[in-house]
């Protein structure tokens, strides 16, 4: 749909006013990064081996300046979409508070500036695995993938789901099976989590255009897919305990988790929007897929230590 | 420019500049810190 980058006009004043700090803080959507930070975190304190706090603290910063960094370049490529929509209409470029251009330089510079402190800190795999999610996020799917296929989201939870394969490989400087399964872990669990939402703003989204399942395919084929990915999420969960990467502390958790997961995902997958109807069932497998992921990993991370601590075998 | 507009460019440029020179200071230390742990480990 966006082939190039739309002009957005910002009032006057807007324009001859420097931006504030706030609004540059803004394009990299904290609230994002909060998740991005968590996980990554937890891939770091997860993984086996010894990293020094000061690099541990670096490459945890560098993870969030760059996903910073191509949240401000998806700030900037999507102004427009962002404009025709409720929840995203007063982000900084949108809301006419800052040049678009300001809002791409922001962007790259935060994204090399990041790269280039993961890799002469920590190490340049870390470093390499870091410019790979951001251009996977910032072109592979906000550019290229997002206004052309329903399955963006599928394609996007790739981008999602780096955080902790790269806080693992900063401290082991390899790549085994488990990184790559906290990695499909996020990958399998975006699907359900934003189509759940997608199933309740798909106004939203119809009316920028953009091809969410919902609006494309219809609610039945979504939630048929929701139903989907979240039985492929459920062997994934646990298989970090079933191939003896964690101990029982993550297994029973993550069986409990995804058992939840599944009885919350089974109404919403069988039943169809009535014509006044609150979407419970939708907003609360959405309210439970947050919790989810910061309890799994949570637990990931409390089975590790346990651990590595000599408290289980 | 009107002298309110004036004011609150002022204001704004001098609250980037702050958080401007605070970032800098933060990755002096953190450069800084790296650089002692970096050399630490090769001894």
């Amino acid at each position: 749909m966006a082939s190039t980058a739309p002009q957005i006009t910002a009032p006057s004043v807007g324009q001859a006013l420097p931006t504030e700090w706030r609004d540059f803080f803004a394009l990299t959507k904290p609230r994002v990064m909060t998740l991005v930070i968590f996980t990554a975190i937890c891939g770091l304190l997860a993984a086996p081996g010894n990293i020094h706090p000061i690099i541990g603290f670096t490459a945890i910063l560098a993870i969030a300046m760059g996903a910073g960094g191509s949240a401000a370049l998806n700030c900037w490529w999507e102004a427009d979409i962002d404009a025709g929509m409720k929840r995203t209409m007063s982000r900084p470029l949108p809301g006419g508070r800052m040049r678009r251009e300001d809002a791409r330089d922001f962007g790259i510079f935060l994204s090399g500036v990041s790269i280039v402190v993961m890799g002469l800190a920590v190490g340049w795999l870390a470093a390499s695995l870091l410019l790979g999610a951001i251009i996977y996020y910032a072109v592979i799917y906000t550019m290229w993938l997002k206004p052309r296929t329903p399955q963006n989201i599928v394609i996007g939870g790739g981008a999602g789901a780096f955080p902790p394969l790269i806080g693992w490989v900063a401290v082991t400087g390899d790549i085994t099976a488990m990184p790559l399964l906290l990695f499909a872990i996020i990958f399998f669990w975006t699907p359900p989590h934003f189509w759940a939402l997608a199933l309740f703003v798909q106004s939203d989204y119809a009316k920028v255009g953009i091809p969410m399942l919902p609006v494309v395919a219809g609610e039945k084929v979504t939630r048929r897919q929701i139903m989907f990915y979240t039985l492929l999420l459920t062997p994934v969960a646990i298989a970090p305990w079933y191939i003896g990467g964690t101990s029982w502390i993550y297994g029973s958790v993550a069986v409990v988790l995804s058992a939840l997961f599944l009885v919350l995902a089974l109404p919403v997958f069988t039943r169809m929007r009535a014509e006044v109807d609150a979407m419970t069932p939708e907003k609360t497998l959405f309210k439970f897929s947050i919790v989810y992921l910061f309890v799994l990993f949570a637990a990931l991370v409390a089975d590790r230590v346990a651990f590595y601590q000599g408290w289980i075998a | 420019m009107t002298p309110d507009e004036e004011r609150e460019f002022l204001r704004r440029r001098k609250a980037r500049n702050w958080v401007v020179l605070g970032t800098l200071i933060f990755f002096v230390v953190l450069f800084y810190a790296i650089t002692i742990v970096r050399l630490g480990a090769q001894h």
